[in-house]
């Protein structure tokens, strides 16, 4: 491999930008953590490395698009994958028109509908974790932190997980957004398994921390 | 007794515990910081019991603050309170006392956030500016930072805090709450002996981490005694904080701000610091820890951003100071923050 140039220094893995045979490729690395013992850091580096192409070819026959991977090291935590072309939803949020925002909303909503019905759980559903293609397609990443699950606790973890994010990253319109993504979710996984998730999530806010100020008695 | 001439705060903590009672100069000169603590006879605390102490306390603590201030009541300019998150009956009680105060003294009363104390008494003590904040506490585990007027939660406990999973690990095992050393403190040190890590689970999602799972799990191992317990508290430790620190480095890589500030109860335990203070440096960011009179519940923090609330316009008139249990930390305006 050539030359790799540091895209993004991340907590969990650094992104570098590399030329793999001709190609155009991301190389994720999961480097050392220094601050956990070695052993507890070598078994996360490790399962997540594992883990992490097999969610994301698990996604793709899910119909969800996600980089293809080239080459993964299990020794060096590294995966290989193709450089996707487009921009983090994250940056494209805020710039576009309510109305294409909604719609966009609804398509992430339609993809983590796809995701849970083929029983995947992404794990850390944030917009800088989507990314849109010129074409409107939009590709999911970083699936470190997922895992092959169908039970519902593990879906409304997942879509309470996106609602946060929206509400740190895009608080103007975090609402809205999320009442969107539902409404994409909804159309894929049907009414009514959609339902039992989001009755889930209520339940996840009513522990405790997530909920407004109660009714005084 | 010399009048002071400079504003001056008092502020009543009651959230949990400790009942607290600091006074604060309107610069931020901490002039008192009173406590006493609640010890329950056995188990955690129990919210009526510990309101009672509160009860009991508060006119001690009261005058040990003013006595160590050197001032009168009527030297005080503005009475700050703790209006949530906590438990209702402990909040009740400091709030009582507030009220009574602010409408004996004829003074304004403004009501605070807790957790945003925490944040704000940390930034006083350590000259931090714009931090990503570990806030850990008995009751509390939450990764913030400040973005457009408001601290935002970008990661926080899917159950327990961290300082929860802690102490009950803790007192399962036996360990008791001794004079001047908590049962974090006594878990801390026996994990400092410990030489194997057990595998427990890691449970991060998101930027958020579930502890519930990994105290259960450390709690079986323990009473099934086939593990050392200096090694269980060690690697009880090892994998929580772990977590915690994964997540606020996620943040710190997110909001790309250049300061770390530890703060809460669990702010104490030093290794919780050496893996704070790693990633800090990896980020090319500055950590900071608050002192340990402020770590843990005062009502110095409350004074201080009473002080901050009050000279930024808000105001808590007493019909609307009943106190908020669940009051999130990204509800409140903080307009002093740029």
């Amino acid at each position: 491999m050539g030359a790799m140039t540091l895209l993004k220094k991340g907590a969990e893995a650094s992104l570098f930008l590399a030329d793999w045979h001709g190609r155009k490729v991301i190389v994720k690395a999961r480097f050392p953590k220094r601050y956990r013992p070695a052993e507890l850091d070598e078994k996360i580096r490790g399962y997540r490395t594992a883990h992490e192409p097999q969610l994301m070819h698990e996604s793709k026959k899910a119909g969800v698009p996600t980089p293809t991977i080239f080459l993964v090291d299990l020794k060096d935590a590294t995966i290989t994958m193709e450089f996707v072309t487009g921009k983090q939803v994250k940056q494209v949020l805020a710039d576009v028109s309510r109305e294409e925002r909604q719609v966009l909303c609804v398509k992430i909503g339609g993809l983590i509908g796809k995701l849970h019905r083929h029983g995947v759980i992404h794990g850390d559903l944030t917009t800088s974790n989507m990314i849109l293609d010129a074409e409107g397609k939009i590709f999911l990443v970083d699936f470190g932190l997922g895992e092959k699950n169908t039970e519902v606790e593990a879906r409304g973890v997942d879509l309470h997980l996106m609602k946060r994010a929206l509400q740190s990253t895009h608080y103007r319109f975090a609402e809205e957004c999320f009442k969107h993504v539902l409404k994409g979710y909804s159309a894929v996984l049907g009414e009514e398994d959609a339902e039992k998730v989001f009755e889930k999530i209520r339940e996840i806010e009513r522990r405790g921390r997530y909920v407004d100020e109660r009714k005084q008695a | 007794m010399k009048q002071r001439t400079e504003a001056l705060c008092l502020g009543v903590e009651s959230t949990a515990d400790d009942f607290g009672v600091g006074i604060s100069t309107f610069k931020g000169e901490i002039l008192a910081n009173a406590s006493s603590g609640y010890v329950p006879e056995e188990g955690g605390i129990h919210p009526r019991e510990a309101a009672r102490h509160h009860a009991e306390a508060a006119d001690k603590v009261l005058n040990e603050a003013l006595a160590k201030a050197g001032v009168k009541p009527t030297d005080l300019a503005l009475i700050a309170f703790s209006q949530g998150p906590g438990l209702g009956p402990c909040l009740r009680t400091g709030a009582t006392v507030a009220r009574a105060l602010a409408s004996y003294l004829n003074v304004p009363l403004v009501g605070v956030n807790h957790s945003l104390a925490h944040i704000e008494i940390g930034k006083l003590k350590t000259g931090t500016v714009d931090p990503v904040t570990l806030y850990v506490s008995g009751g509390n585990t939450i990764i913030s930072a400040f973005e457009a007027g408001r601290y935002r939660v970008f990661g926080e406990t899917l159950d327990i805090a961290l300082g929860n999973c802690l102490d009950v690990f803790a007192r399962e095992a036996g360990l008791n709450q001794k004079q001047g050393l908590s049962l974090g403190a006594a878990l801390e040190r026996l994990a400092a002996d410990g030489e194997k890590l057990v595998p427990l689970p890691y449970v991060v999602k998101g930027m958020d981490v579930s502890l519930s799972g990994l105290l259960t799990a450390a709690t079986t191992l323990l009473h099934k005694g086939e593990c050392r317990l200096e090694d269980l508290c060690y690697s009880l430790q090892e994998h929580a904080f772990s977590m915690v620190t994964e997540v606020t480095e996620r943040a710190l890589a997110h909001t790309e701000k250049k300061e770390v500030l530890l703060t809460g109860g669990v702010a104490a335990n030093k290794r919780l610091q050496a893996m704070l203070s790693i990633i800090a440096e990896e980020h090319d960011s500055k950590f900071n820890v608050v002192p340990l009179q402020f770590a843990t519940d005062n009502g110095a923090m409350i004074a201080w951003t009473g002080v901050l609330a009050y000279t930024h316009g808000l105001v808590t008139p007493v019909a609307e100071s009943f106190v908020k249990l669940r009051w999130r930390l990204e509800k409140v305006d903080v307009p002093w923050v740029q």
